[in-house]
């Protein structure tokens, strides 16, 4: 067991350390970032917008790690949710309840999945020309639904999932966490994970080996979809309305950067949902400092990328390295220093 | 020879003829952004009922919000030989070169909402609002409310480098130089869309103590107004009245924030622009007179004085 939170540990190390030295430069950029307080019944500050805001990317970073592990990548996630959400708003405007609608809408995303699954797993065709068709498609699909306008709902139900609260948690917080939780506990505790591992290093090997690995594949792009109708819905609930031009635009790049950033190969094998989770939430805290910095709006993608690029330097296995050779000398010379005396 | 005459003139006949019919039926080409927020739906909706209206044979093209894609469009349009290009352009850097493949094809390209960098003999006019003259309404309608009281404003900008973002940024500022009791504390982007509205707006609440400095919100267009006010009222503080809400579009979704009173104010921006641009495209080539290079279109202020329960209901069956 203390091996096993060791491996952890050293693990998500960079990742931990990479967040924590984000939220410490921005406290110093705005002083009252770490202020936690009660109101109205949730907890609010800066601390709890970033794991709000940061919802949708966490959501489908889930996915997009299982579907990278697999050597695949899902382009369309970000189409998805605009085509869910659209599905969602259309459905409880035309006075379905609560639960059918959710059904509808979760349905919808099971079957994006399912879509993508097939013509990876089936057709053989590769996944970023694949999903690369719904995500140009998607969006025309769910501007069809909404007709091109903003379609706005009032059901305080659905709101609920976006802006309502559980355990002075915001919703999609308590969503994210809980999926997050069981995703990596079923692929974890099973031999599940172990399975995608060995289907995206090499899946030829895990076939012959008597993996089933169609049903594998196809199974990893639906839960990209399942992730993406949860992140489409919260989207839609939390500004009562499906905004089919905007809802996840680009949300994919964060997604597959959140991935990046948690360590997990673009080569597929190895994984860790965990780590992908505080990829998104090192992405979200980026984008909440800089808004709360007070730069003018021109900086922000270039201050987003500078730190991105550093991060991904510091990771770079040339870096550590580089890091490894640069401190043996040190040591060593130290350690002569001390025979000396 | 006389079957051999009789026979060029039947074709001359008929090629006058069909050039005729051809002339009375006018195919223009229209190079949308996208629909990124309620209005630019109606305005869609308005170009697409005003063309029927005349006759005129309306081929649409959405860019999804993509210079390249309107760009690519305005190409096939010129492939086409279409009379005339509409063009609402996304940005406003980067048209010179297909303005002039245009301009050599002799297509007039009119502008629609948004005007460009590029010399203005390379399209035959511009239909916009003045956004300079809208965020001027909108930075007096404030000034005159807060009479003299001490008050900071959060700004929600446009997408940046945007015209109507440059611009109403500018009249804004314009009103409220000299008034020292006004002052811009925090300016952002919200890329004119609800979602990045309502995160914004929480960033701000946060970084001026909860939103106890913020007297004012100003935004650059309704939908990140709506969305900020949402905010507001999750940061437990009452839109309209904690927090003064100033935006300009005059979208139903507005109205109907104003009627509730979370809204103040809103300053029109009229979704017919195709109207005057196809005016003025009649003019022009029924009798070969330029158009003045810009016409504009009025701004109008609305308040909660003005019954917005009813301009809802009139507003909501345009298409918004």
């Amino acid at each position: 067991m203390n091996t096993t939170l060791k491996t952890y540990a050293v693990r998500l190390f960079p990742q931990v350390a990479a967040l924590v030295v984000i939220l410490l430069m921005v406290s110093i950029a705005f002083p009252g970032f770490f202020r936690l307080e009660m109101q109205n019944g949730r907890l609010y500050g800066s601390l709890i917008d970033i794991l709000n805001r940061g919802a949708p990317v966490a959501l489908l970073a889930i996915g997009m790690t299982v579907v990278i592990a697999t050597k695949g990548i899902d382009l369309s996630v970000g189409a998805v949710m605009a085509i869910c959400g659209a599905v969602a708003a259309a459905c409880i405007t035309a006075g379905y309840g609560l639960a059918m609608t959710l059904l509808i809408t979760i349905g919808t995303g099971l079957l994006c999945g399912l879509w993508n699954g097939l013509l990876v797993a089936v057709l053989d065709i590769q996944p970023i020309i694949a999903t690369l068709v719904l995500m140009v498609a998607g969006r025309g699909i769910a501007q069809l639904i909404t007709e091109g306008a903003i379609l706005t709902f009032n059901d305080s139900g659905l709101i609920f999932i976006g802006s309502g609260s559980f355990l002075g948690l915001p919703m999609p917080v308590v969503i994210w966490l809980v999926f997050g939780l069981a995703v990596a506990l079923i692929v974890r505790r099973t031999a599940l994970g172990m399975l995608i591992e060995a289907l995206g290093v090499n899946r030829r090997a895990s076939m012959l080996s008597g993996v089933s690995t169609g049903v594998l594949l196809i199974a990893a792009y639906v839960l990209s979809g399942l992730c993406a109708a949860l992140a489409g819905i919260i989207a839609a609930a939390d500004i009562r309305g499906a905004d089919a031009n905007n809802a996840g635009l680009w949300l994919e790049l964060d997604a597959i950067l959140a991935v990046v950033v948690g360590g997990t190969s673009l080569l597929g094998g190895r994984f860790s949902i965990a780590a992908s989770l505080l990829g998104a939430l090192i992405i979200q805290s980026i984008n909440t400092g800089i808004l709360l910095s007070g730069f003018p709006p021109e900086f922000n993608l270039i201050i987003k990328a500078a730190i991105i690029v550093l991060i991904l330097v510091i990771q770079s296995p040339r870096a550590q390295s580089a890091f490894v050779f640069l401190s043996r000398p040190q040591a060593a010379a130290s350690k002569t220093g001390e025979e000396t005396k | 020879m006389k079957f051999k005459i009789a026979l060029a003139s039947a074709t001359i006949l008929a090629a006058s003829m069909f050039s005729a019919a051809s002339a009375a039926e006018l195919t223009v080409g229209f190079s949308q952004i996208g629909s990124e927020s309620g209005w630019r739906a109606a305005e869609t909706t308005l170009t697409k009922q005003q063309a029927e209206q005349r006759g005129i044979d309306l081929k649409f093209a959405d860019a999804q919000q993509k210079q390249e894609n309107q760009i690519k469009a305005l190409r096939s349009f010129i492939a086409q030989g279409v009379d005339a290009i509409l063009v609402a352009p996304v940005v406003a850097t980067g048209w010179d070169e297909v303005l002039q493949e245009a301009k050599d094809a002799e297509i007039p390209v009119i502008l629609l909402d948004r005007t460009v960098d590029a010399p203005d003999n390379l399209y035959l006019t511009a239909v916009t609002s003045d956004l300079v003259h809208e965020g001027n309404v909108a930075g007096k309608w404030l000034v005159d409310t807060v009479a003299g009281k001490p008050c900071n404003v959060v700004e929600l900008q446009g997408t940046t480098g945007s015209s109507p973002a440059i611009d109403r940024k500018k009249g804004f500022e314009e009103a409220l130089a000299g008034h020292d009791n006004l002052k811009i504390v925090r300016s952002q982007t919200g890329d004119f869309t609800r979602t990045k509205g309502k995160e914004v707006m929480e960033s701000f609440l946060k970084a001026e103590d909860g939103g106890k400095n913020i007297c004012a919100l100003y935004a650059h267009n309704d939908d990140m107004a709506v969305g900020a006010i949402q905010a507001i009222k999750e940061a437990g503080l009452k839109p309209g009245t904690d927090i003064l809400v100033v935006s300009i579009d005059a979208v139903p979704d507005i109205f109907q924030a104003m009627a509730a009173g979370e809204a103040n104010a809103t300053v029109e921006l009229t979704p017919n622009m195709a109207g005057p641009a196809f005016d003025a495209l009649d003019a022009f080539r029924k009798d070969g007179k330029a158009p003045p290079k810009w016409i504009q279109t009025e701004s109008k202020l609305y308040t909660q004085a003005d019954d917005p329960a009813k301009v809802y209901e009139e507003k909501k069956g345009l298409g918004y």
